[in-house]
């Protein structure tokens, strides 16, 4: 059991998110930086789409009345165990009664408490990822709140590549593992809307996280990036037209860089909608997805194109290392 | 078409003509088409799953396919696909369901009623009478769980969405945008002009089917009292 004192600004319960729903409008959600969740969840030996709590910006204060094996990731939030501070990708154990308290971000956005046994809510749609907007999934489909009881989870013992031993990562996996600044993208499928000018300015200057980004979507400040609709240019004529310079709704993908009528892109992220009408020029790489669960508003970011089999290699080099034995070391 | 490097689009879209109002009518029968294409190979996938893709994102003449990129590789996915795509003309259809949906159009309920009528120089009662006799086609569900977008308005209905969108819309307002109307299942920004709004709920996360429409049903408004609309909230409730 935990028992929440303090909520922080944003924290809920996120797995792995849902996949499948597509065709009813339904987003995958899930954790917003998933390697963070994975490690964490291997470092309290859970399976790696255990429900574990991401707190955002500000994290909260959580007692342990049963005890618990407890571990952090993602960005440190100055967190102490009965105000002895405790570090960040280490499993430890939380004895009955103890109480776990984290303050502001020293670094990104996202941490992420896991629990052995992981964080037990009744799955919505297969999952127990918290879907913000919709109000589904997680605990009571909302943000956590002073005083809420969550429970956790019977562990079965440890799942293959978890840990059952205090374990930390190790220094070298962080390194690679560490989220960026300059994000990869592969050409968009509407890339040859914009003009070489616009692919310029998109390339070569810096963006800055507005303060409304979520996780629905990601919004950027910077160089305006007007799409001049290129070869297919919405007219009105044909059935369904959502009016104005925009094209027809198609399906979006995650992380995909649209860019509205303002010319100020927004990466869609894993709350996003499902199909969008507007532009995009870019895709970021699912190598990169995590470090956009750490950018934090007033971030400065760029985007650095690569080939589609740079890519597929830069995923492969992650999910090897997620795999591996040497993740964790003792 | 390569749209990241998990997922690829199907476009079944015709392609685009300017916008004469001639071609309007053909263009909308080609419309039906695609999306008659879409629906087919919706069920194809669904009846017979492709160990690897992990969802799809359906729309008015596309199919976005997401898939495990550590086990697939954009040019099989395409292989598959083609496959598929070759056997279309075997899957039949199931007659589209008809679903009524209760609508009390207008005052606290549909705060744009009177300025869409007044746009096209109709009465509240003519737009009301429009928007209700028309059978609507439910294109996908999208934006939001459980959002369908339905088409097509009749002609003299057809709005462009407010200038600048609400922060927060009632949930069950039913909107018009451009030539489409649909129903907000949850309280969400959105940039529809709203019309109305229905009593029962879209989306029931305790039901099976979670939401009350999909893709390829029909659908129609019916128009209902403030006290009516009270009652079945209550009933919902």
């Amino acid at each position: 059991m935990i028992r929440v004192l303090e909520p922080g600004l944003f924290t809920t319960v996120q797995d792995l998110g849902r996949e499948g729903f597509g065709p009813l409008g339904v987003s995958a959600s899930g954790v917003a930086d998933a390697v963070s969740l994975r490690v964490g969840n291997r470092l309290v030996g859970n399976g790696e789409d255990a429900a574990g709590l991401e707190m955002t910006l500000l994290g909260g204060t959580f007692l342990f009345p049963e005890g618990a094996v407890v571990a952090l990731g993602g960005s440190d939030f100055g967190a102490t165990l009965d105000g002895e501070a405790v570090e960040l990708w280490t499993s430890f154990e939380a004895r009955p009664g103890q109480t776990l308290r984290l303050g502001p971000t020293r670094s990104g956005a996202r941490c992420y408490l896991c629990v052995r046994g992981g964080i037990a809510v009744k799955p919505f749609l297969g999952s127990a990822s918290t879907h913000i907007l919709s109000g589904l999934g997680g605990h009571e489909g909302r943000a956590l709140r002073k005083g809420d009881v969550l429970e956790i989870g019977a562990w079965k013992g440890p799942e293959v590549g978890g840990s059952i031993r205090r374990g930390r990562v190790s220094a070298q996996a962080l390194e690679k593992l560490a989220p960026r600044k300059s994000l990869r993208v592969t050409a968009g499928p509407q890339s040859d809307w914009f003009s070489e000018e616009a692919q310029r300015a998109f390339y070569e200057s810096t963006f800055r996280v507005a303060e409304e980004s979520n996780r629905m979507g990601i919004r950027l400040e910077g160089a305006s990036l007007k799409a001049d609709g290129g070869r297919k240019e919405e007219t009105g004529g044909s059935a369904c037209s959502t009016g104005g310079g925009e094209m027809i709704s198609e399906g979006v993908a995650l992380g995909a860089v649209q860019v509205p009528e303002s010319g100020m892109p927004i990466i869609l992220f894993v709350e996003q909608q499902t199909t969008g009408g507007y532009p995009k020029i870019a895709n970021v790489i699912s190598a990169d997805f995590h470090s956009l669960g750490q950018l934090r508003p007033r971030d400065e970011i760029r985007f650095e194109r690569v080939e589609m089999e740079t890519a597929r290699g830069l995923l492969r080099e992650q999910e090897e290392l997620l795999a591996s034995p040497e993740l964790v070391v003792g | 078409m390569i749209a990241s490097d998990q997922t690829l689009i199907v476009y079944f879209d015709p392609p685009m003509e300017e916008g004469r109002a001639e071609a309007r009518h053909l263009q909308n029968r080609s419309a039906l088409r695609a999306h008659e294409q879409v629906r087919k190979l919706l069920v194809l996938l669904q009846d017979e799953p492709v160990p690897g893709i992990r969802n799809l994102h359906p729309a008015y003449g596309s199919v976005l396919v997401k898939f495990d990129a550590m086990r697939l590789r954009h040019e099989e996915v395409e292989e598959i696909l083609r496959g598929y795509l070759a056997r279309m003309d075997s899957v039949a259809l199931p007659e589209p369901r008809v679903v009524e949906i209760p609508v009390c159009y207008g005052g606290g309920f549909g705060a744009d009623l009177n300025d869409v009528a007044a746009l096209h120089g109709i009465t509240a009662e003519q737009a009301i009478e429009l928007h209700s006799e028309t059978t609507y086609l439910v294109y996908f569900l999208g934006f939001v769980s459980g959002f369908a977008y339905l088409g097509e308005l009749p002609e003299e209905l057809v709005t462009p969405r407010l200038a600048t969108p609400r922060r927060q819309v009632p949930r069950g307002s039913v909107g018009i945008a451009g030539n489409q109307t649909g129903v907000y299942p949850f309280a969400t920004p959105g940039g529809w002009r709203l019309i109305g709004r229905t009593p029962i709920p879209m989306v029931r996360a305790e039901s099976e089917e979670l939401s009350l429409l999909a893709i390829g049903d029909r659908v129609r408004f019916t128009p209902i009292s403030a006290e009516r609309f009270a009652l079945v909230e209550r009933a919902w409730q």
